[in-house]
């Protein structure tokens, strides 16, 4: 099974079973973005703490596979103080990453998220892994302070 | 049955998939093809590709007659009174949407109801939501007994005089629930109301008698069935598809055109605008043949048998949960304690085992079921007791793989 090793390794089931960020802010101060995977059913619910154009915190909720929920969880993690103008560019580096194409290694330390990469041999899996991320993506867009 | 002499004669299943012999359990997603559907495609196009009804060269009149003997060959499958009272279509969600834009459009106003059921595929319940709002009728739903079947009781308490339509599946693909089709029909009639049937799972796998079920529309696929993608019927009685309206306008199905209106053709040809689908028709013919051979009563049984083995064998599987009734068609649906069925359907995959996951286009039979999503394996008769053993192989093998995620 040493490519399903490929596909759910450690830390991926660690998100999994541990998820960082999960719950509900309770103000209203925050982003709220509901995402769902028409073709499979997998739901997110994503927070996003917007202040001085940087992502001061971030919360998630929802059911979906080990894949969607723990890049959520990693994604939740890895945003956290970033500039919304990185976060951005983070996703951009994901969406490469799930499409097995080339990207800067050393721009940002993308941690946990890395063990991701082997999504990208599931070309089915791909969307459960970018969910969360298009959800932040139209989070900040939503948010009209991001400019 | 002998499941290995009949799998010599569907190519694809002779393969293997990521180093394990192909084990195919989606059937009800689709079913796969016999060379004999694929070598009729092949002739037609090779042979005597040809456009039907207008031409007066020879080839024309092969393909007009490949057609037209198609929809001769689906009218005794389903014994329907003529052959006038099959249309082809794309497959059940277009025969699906003719009756609700042709039919329930133009025969149902506001204050009038339409009947379905939670279990419905999505194909069989928004052409109905998309109806009732089209119309004012009042959509309505026979609700599900705990165990994923209907009530003739709760049919009789939901269909009222106001009632004109109701849709219902044959058999859920979700549930493998077998619906009472001709009691239904019974009470549906006694109100006035005329009966709409999803035969998407039964056709291909059951002796299907639209006159015995007495149902007024019946829609089916080709593709599940042995047959080509692209390719599906439509059942109507008669005097129904006589009053239904056309819902494509355009070529082949005009009788007279002058400048500012046109009449049409009779039934079938009224409903089968543009070129048809021709070869689509021929392969679906081919397909027929095919499952005549084996015979539909023998496929039901041997489907049946592996469903109950299925069940026996599954439920031996500590965290496993069946959804649906002990009697069923030829599917199991199931999920694992703390395994999402992506998860089960990528393990299996790594096996060599094809199986869907996922909401099956049943939303809200998926809410009434109290999950996001399942899993499910389904059987045609080119399935045998062996690739459920692989089946339970391979859940065994997701349960271990994630068996310490939650507690380790």
């Amino acid at each position: 099974m040493s490519s399903l090793d490929d596909l759910y390794r450690r830390v991926i089931m660690d998100h999994y079973s541990r998820p960082r960020n999960r719950g509900e802010f309770e103000d209203d101060e925050t982003v709220t973005v509901n995402m769902n995977n028409p073709t499979c059913g997998d739901r997110i619910q994503l927070q996003l703490k917007i202040e001085d154009d940087k992502i001061a915190d971030a919360r998630f909720q929802g059911e979906g596979c080990s894949i969607s929920m723990a890049s959520a969880s990693m994604m939740t993690d890895a945003i956290k103080g970033l500039k919304v103008e990185d976060a951005l560019k983070m996703a951009g580096i994901f969406s490469k990453m799930m499409q097995g194409e080339e990207y800067d290694e050393d721009e940002f330390d993308l941690g946990d998220i890395e063990a991701l990469q082997g999504v990208s041999k599931f070309p089915a899996r791909i969307k459960c892994a970018t969910l969360a991320w298009k959800a932040m993506q139209k989070g900040v867009q939503d948010e009209p302070n991001s400019e | 049955m002998n499941v290995q002499e009949i799998r010599q004669h569907f190519p694809i299943l002779n393969q293997e998939v990521n180093g394990h012999p192909l084990v195919y359990l989606d059937s009800a997603a689709t079913s796969q093809k016999p060379v004999q559907v694929i070598e009729a495609l092949d002739r037609y196009y090779k042979e005597y590709n040809s456009n039907v009804h207008r031409g007066v060269h020879t080839l024309g009149t092969r393909a007009t007659d490949g057609y037209e003997g198609a929809r001769e060959k689906v009218a005794r499958f389903i014994n329907a009174k003529e052959p006038a009272e099959v249309i082809f279509t794309r497959g059940t969600t277009t025969s699906l949407n003719y009756v609700a834009w042709g039919y329930a459009r133009n025969f149902i106003g506001e204050g009038d109801e339409i009947v379905i059921t939670p279990m419905e595929h999505h194909s069989n319940l928004i052409p109905w939501q998309q109806a009732a709002k089209a119309t004012g009728a009042t959509l309505k739903y026979i609700p599900l007994q705990p165990d994923g079947t209907i009530s003739l009781e709760d049919v009789r308490a939901t269909v009222t005089e106001r009632t004109k339509l109701v849709a219902i599946t044959h058999v859920s693909n979700v549930l493998g629930t077998i619906n009472p089709i001709r009691e239904i029909a019974g009470i549906v009639h006694e109100k006035g109301a005329v009966l709409v049937v999803d035969g998407a799972q039964s056709a291909p796998h059951q002796k299907v008698d639209v006159q015995d079920l007495d149902c007024d529309f019946y829609a089916m696929s080709g593709h599940k069935m042995l047959g080509p993608t692209g390719i599906g019927v439509l059942y109507g009685k008669r005097e129904l598809l006589e009053k239904m309206e056309p819902v494509e306008f355009g070529g082949e199905m005009i009788d007279f055109v002058e400048l500012y209106d046109s009449t049409w053709k009779e039934i079938p040809w009224k409903f089968e605008g543009g070129t048809p689908i021709i070869a689509g028709a021929i392969g679906l013919a081919a397909a027929i043949d095919f499952l005549e051979q084996i015979g539909m009563d023998a496929i039901h049984e041997h489907e049946q048998k592996l469903a109950q083995y299925a069940l026996e064998q599954l439920r031996q599987i500590d965290g496993l949960q069946v959804y649906g009734p002990e009697e069923r068609g030829g599917l199991v649906t199931f999920n694992i304690d703390n395994v999402h069925p992506h998860d089960v359907a990528t393990v299996l995959d790594a096996e060599g085992i094809a199986i869907r996951a996922g909401h099956h286009c049943a939303q809200p039979l998926m809410r009434w079921l109290e999950v996001t999503a399942t899993a499910r394996a389904s059987f045609y008769f080119y399935n045998d007791e062996k690739d459920i053993d692989a089946l339970v192989k391979g859940l065994q093998k997701a349960k271990e793989y994630f068996g310490n995620v939650f507690t380790g």
